[in-house]
């Protein structure tokens, strides 16, 4: 089986829709002759034509409104949004008619869309190439929203979203496009090559959105996580030597709260780790989730280890980043020892 | 049947004959100049005519030049010349490591420091990521703007901004976004204001021809329209928006400066690097604004003829001499053999200046880099991460301030993680 990175495998799966379904469109900034500025979309205007993969203007509300309109006149489209920062032109079409559209029309019309955007920090982009907005999201009822954590499940899950019926954002973590990322900037950058979830298969095939994955299993605890802190909080559980499960979400909504809810109550503590910001960050859902299901098994309050409630900041990356250390900090508290 | 669904034609990729025969060059001194009260459909030819001044043997000519003194004139190939010594040295910080990312606006020098010359000292400027020029002719220092660059501890933005999104409230230069088109209604605001309070200032703005396409462009001319706003609204058309070109902007057979009259407000289409004609068009529609008669939409026509970013690479998607084939040549070259043939300069003291400003570039450089990198020498204090999210630090951002601090002080006692 062929390796690949997130990079190639998000690629692989808009290739193989372009071919197999002439409804799909690939739409958005950058994104054609030049194959977007992560070249996720490399080659793929060059092979499909200009029809089918289209450079936009620089514009987000008009290329997810637009979007909204192709859906209704049968095409499927794929909208990049160059940077999830700069989502926010698009946020009333979102909301309000992507969001909306199959409800407040009884059925009659629907945004069979999905939204790719490149999320999250660590590659020193400040606060305009940082952001991880996806519980801004996540709170609006009519949208999936998703983020995967490695290459085979985001090429599996972006088939998925393509073939949904109803609309899906796909937040793509960048700091792990090319390799999986322990938290620790000083060590060297790793690759795929090595990693099992990178032997990704060359064809067809699904991972369902709306399902967990247990990605280590463990007694001890669990950590509920998604995106680049799957890495961290697995680097954070082995360096401590504790027998963690760790859970990547994958998918916020729909949220697999029942993979969730067996592993908290097996293991009777949990703690909840992502990039964004903590005060009402996905983090806060996922608690309310857990404790509702899980109280009478819970030896521990529920934990959350998130990035701090500020702007992303330029120079303090690695004091922002909730890196390995904070996350071992919090295992040791939530294992009942001084930090 | 042909199809009706058009992909607009790029004139040139790698490797193809770099070809601006879309660029209609009118002779310098044709374009009329109208009073400043014009009503607006009276400026609608202008909008597509192009206001040139340099004719080919770097003489003023037409009802456009204006009365600059040869000082004046040096004042401008001066900060022309400083911002490109400033940002190549930049660009080889990057490529050097010290810095993250930098934008040079390669090119395009005469669009900031022909403007900052026509607009007074208490106009407000609402400037994009390539409007150095700006700051360097507002008299910010080098070093201060270096050390924004730097993220060190002289850092005007106490390290929480990317690269190049200066500011200046003394010098009345707003906040760079790295949001494409925010400035661009805010300018307006501030118009308006001036306007309420009745204050004679007026507000100046900036975009590039690619962010045109977002909403707030059009939210800017509506408002502007509507309240017959005081500001010179500036659209830089430098043909690319990273890898696409202009006409995914809308700039096919039709100008970006035609949007004005299109909206209500005057527009004016102007040789960018012509650094005369960018200072008449500046001064005229400033002096407009000014006497209350509304916003002027100036589209400046001039090329980019570096990278979009240090991220970029252009040589992917255009002719690597695409810059030599450009019609409207380089800004500097054309103002430097203009003040030659008045006399008023020449080579001599064009290399010597070149050499006094890379001196004081690289003297400005030693000095910031003397207030820290990102991963050298004095640090900002990393709690200055939680000031000014608000004016005062609620409880939960104190908190985590706290435990920032006591995870620093464990990573100072471990090697490790």
């Amino acid at each position: 089986m062929p390796n690949m990175n997130m990079v190639q495998a998000l690629n692989s799966a808009m290739d193989i829709m372009l071919t197999r379904d002439p409804s799909v469109v690939v739409l958005g900034e950058d994104v054609g002759y030049f194959g977007g500025v992560f070249r996720v979309t490399e080659s793929l205007q060059k092979k499909h034509g200009a029809y089918r993969v289209l450079d936009t203007p620089i514009a987000e509300g008009g290329i997810v409104g637009a979007a909204v309109g192709m859906c209704a006149n049968g095409l499927r489209p794929i909208a990049e949004i160059q940077f999830a920062d700069y989502i926010y032109p698009a946020y009333d079409q979102i909301v309000s008619e992507v969001a909306r559209l199959r409800y407040r029309s009884a059925g009659a019309f629907s945004a069979p869309l999905t939204i790719r955007t490149p999320c999250g920090g660590g590659i020193r982009g400040g606060q305009t190439h940082s952001q991880s907005p996806e519980a801004v999201f996540a709170h609006v009822s009519g949208i999936k929203t998703v983020m995967p954590s490695n290459p085979y499940d985001a090429k599996g899950m972006l088939i998925a979203a393509i073939e949904d019926d109803d609309p899906v954002i796909f937040f793509e973590p960048k700091r792990v496009y090319n390799g999986p990322f322990d938290g620790e900037p000083d060590k060297p950058a790793q690759s795929w090559a090595e990693h099992p979830k990178a032997e990704v298969p060359e064809g067809y095939y699904t991972v369902p959105i709306g399902q967990a994955a247990v990605t280590r299993e463990g007694s001890a605890l669990t950590i509920v996580t998604y995106g680049t802190m799957v890495h961290v909080s697995l680097a954070a559980a082995e360096a401590l030597g504790l027998d963690a499960e760790v859970i990547d979400i994958r998918s916020m909504v729909p949220l697999d709260i029942d993979t969730i809810a067996a592993s908290v109550s097996k293991t009777g503590r949990c703690l909840i780790a992502h990039e964004a910001t903590r005060f009402a960050g996905f983090g806060a859902e996922l608690s309310a989730s857990i404790q509702e299901h899980c109280f009478w098994n819970l030896e521990a309050p529920i934990m959350r280890v998130a990035g701090w409630d500020t702007p992303y900041p330029h120079a303090f990356e690695w004091e922002y980043f909730p890196g390995k250390r904070r996350v071992m900090n919090a295992l040791r508290r939530l294992m009942g020892e001084a930090a | 049947m042909t199809s009706r669904f058009h992909v607009p034609a790029v004139p040139a990729r790698p490797g193809e004959q770099p070809d601006f025969s879309y660029v209609k060059v009118a002779a310098a001194g044709d374009a009329p100049r109208p009073p400043i009260n014009v009503p607006v459909l009276g400026t609608a030819p202008l909008a597509e005519d192009l206001v040139r001044v340099l004719d080919d043997r770097h003489r003023a000519v037409g009802p456009w030049a204006p009365k600059l003194d040869a000082e004046t004139l040096r004042r401008g190939l001066h900060t022309m010349m400083l911002t490109r010594a400033f940002d190549d040295r930049m660009q080889r910080a990057q490529r050097q490591g010290r810095i993250t990312f930098y934008m040079r606006s390669l090119g395009e020098e005469a669009v900031s420091a022909a403007a900052a010359i026509a607009l007074r000292d208490g106009d407000m400027l609402f400037p994009s990521y390539r409007n150095q020029g700006l700051f360097l002719s507002r008299g910010l220092s080098l070093v201060d703007l270096m050390s924004q660059l730097l993220s060190n501890s002289h850092d005007m933005c106490k390290g929480r901004q990317l690269p190049v999104m200066y500011h200046s409230a003394e010098r009345r230069i707003f906040s760079i976004s790295g949001n494409l088109a925010t400035q661009f209604p805010q300018a307006v605001g501030w118009a308006m204001a001036a306007a309420i309070k009745g204050e004679t200032d007026i507000a100046a703005a900036w975009l590039g021809e690619g962010s045109t396409a977002e909403a707030d462009f059009h939210h800017a001319l509506t408002f502007a329209k509507v309240y017959k706003a005081p500001a010179v609204l500036n659209v830089v058309n430098n043909q690319w928006a990273i890898s696409t070109f202009q006409g995914y902007a809308g700039g096919e057979q039709r100008s970006f400066a035609a949007r004005g009259p299109g909206m209500g407000i005057a527009g004016l289409r102007v040789d960018g690097n012509d650094f005369l004609a960018v200072y008449a068009v500046t001064a005229w529609a400033a002096e407009r604004a000014r006497a209350g008669h509304g916003a002027t939409l100036i589209e400046h026509v001039t090329y980019r003829a570096g990278a979009h970013s240090t991220s970029d690479d252009p040589a992917r998607y255009r002719p690597k001499d695409e810059f030599d084939a450009w019609p409207l040549g380089d800004p500097v070259d054309r103002l430097k053999s203009h003040l030659v043939t008045l006399g008023e300069w020449d080579d001599a003291r064009h290399e010597s200046l070149s050499k006094e400003l890379d001196e004081s570039v690289t003297g400005a450089w030693h000095e910031a880099v003397s207030y820290g990198t990102l991963n050298e020498g004095p640090r900002l204090d990393p709690s200055l991460m939680f000031e000014d999210v608000f004016k005062e630090l609620p409880p939960h951002l104190l908190a985590q301030r706290d435990e920032l601090l006591a995870e620093l002080a464990e990573r100072g006692e471990s090697d490790h993680a």
